[in-house]
């Protein structure tokens, strides 16, 4: 109960600071920002855990969180005629961003995390 | 006899029950059949849902608006839902304490190559504004991207399908490709696939090595962040 009150009111509070502040953000993401923040600093310096209900409540909806995608997903239908006349364009970013972004994360943290021991010849 | 069964469903179909059922039941179908497939990225449970879903609205004639009457209490825990990846982003923030410098610039690096090379690929080949909007977000975690992706006047349901299919390339290439590059640590790994492929590809890596599901989990969560304060002010940029 209390797990999805904090997630409710983490959510209401984004959407509120967005409106009052003229933010571009979306509303739940301004609310995972907050509530990540409180968790951190909570968790600060020493091994808190997270509220134990919290932490089902949030297992629970991570869990089920495709289930969540569907009504929206299903929006597709009113774009059919994009789909029908995009789809090279679609395919196309869709691959090759993925691997570009892929690849650009992998190098880079590898460098970084080996730059500072040397290599090995 | 179709018209006995014209004449029940007819009332029917504007009942929100029905698209409750109907969503549930096809959300049901498309984890047996992933488990089936062996948990096979390709088989993704949300995508059999929405096909099915999709077949079911347009084969009875049936509006998107009088189908998502119905759907929206599902949709509606979409919000509390986005909240709640602050509780594993938290959970993970210890695992990697020495090293966020060295995230921060692996993940602004692949963040900002995923948004600008699927933005860049849409106009190159001819794509519309609107897919180009409803693509710049799509690497993130669906929640996420489909918030950006109304913000910034782009196609939430477009932007969903296009986050799992990048989710789906992320998890069906992303270990090949990496090892091909002679980068095999687990870290590298894991962060690649959440900050290029969110939950989908996160969760191959996850299932093989902890260390690796830490990163991936912050590549998601930190990501979405990322995505959701340099997206839209990109797009005010080039409004």
């Amino acid at each position: 109960m209390y797990g999805l009150l904090t997630l409710i009111a983490c959510e209401l509070a984004g959407a509120l600071i967005g409106e009052a502040l003229h933010l571009p953000i979306p509303g739940p993401v301004l609310g995972l920002f907050l509530l990540a923040a409180l968790l951190a600093w909570r968790m600060r310096g020493q091994t808190e855990p997270i509220p134990q209900d919290l932490g089902r409540t949030a297992d629970f909806l991570i869990q089920a969180m495709g289930l969540l995608f569907v009504p929206a997903g299903v929006g597709v239908i009113t774009e059919a005629s994009l789909l029908r006349t995009e789809w090279l364009p679609i395919a196309a970013a869709v691959v090759g961003s993925t691997i570009a972004s892929l690849a650009v994360t992998g190098l880079v943290l590898h460098r970084a995390l080996h730059a500072r021991h040397g290599r090995p010849a | 006899m179709t018209e006995a069964l014209a004449h029940l469903w007819t009332p029917l179909a504007t009942t929100p029950l029905v698209w409750l059922f109907v969503t549930l039941t096809a959300y049901a179908v498309g984890l047996q059949v992933h488990q089936a497939c062996g948990r096979s990225p390709l088989a993704s449970p949300v995508l059999i849902a929405i096909a099915m879903v999709s077949t079911v609205v347009v084969s009875t004639g049936t509006s998107y608006s009088t189908y998502f009457a119905g759907a929206q209490f599902i949709h509606f825990l979409l919000g509390p839902a986005t909240i709640a990846l602050a509780v594993p982003l938290a959970r993970n923030l210890g695992y990697v304490r020495g090293h966020l410098r060295h995230i921060a610039q692996a993940l602004a690096a692949g963040s900002l190559t995923a948004v600008l090379t699927g933005v860049t690929i849409v106009w190159g080949l001819g794509g519309s504004r609107t897919l180009a909007l409803s693509m710049a977000p799509k690497a993130v975690t669906t929640p996420i991207a489909m918030a950006v992706s109304g913000q910034i006047g782009g196609l939430p349901s477009l932007t969903a399908t296009l986050a799992i299919l990048g989710g789906i390339v992320a998890a069906i290439v992303g270990q090949g490709l990496l090892m091909l590059m002679r980068i095999e640590d687990w870290r590298a790994h894991g962060l690649a696939a959440g900050v290029a492929g969110s939950g989908v590809a996160a969760a191959q890596v996850a299932a093989r090595d902890p260390l690796g599901a830490a990163f991936a989990t912050l590549g998601v969560g930190l990501n979405g962040l990322l995505t959701a304060v340099i997206v839209p002010l990109l797009a005010l940029l080039f409004r």
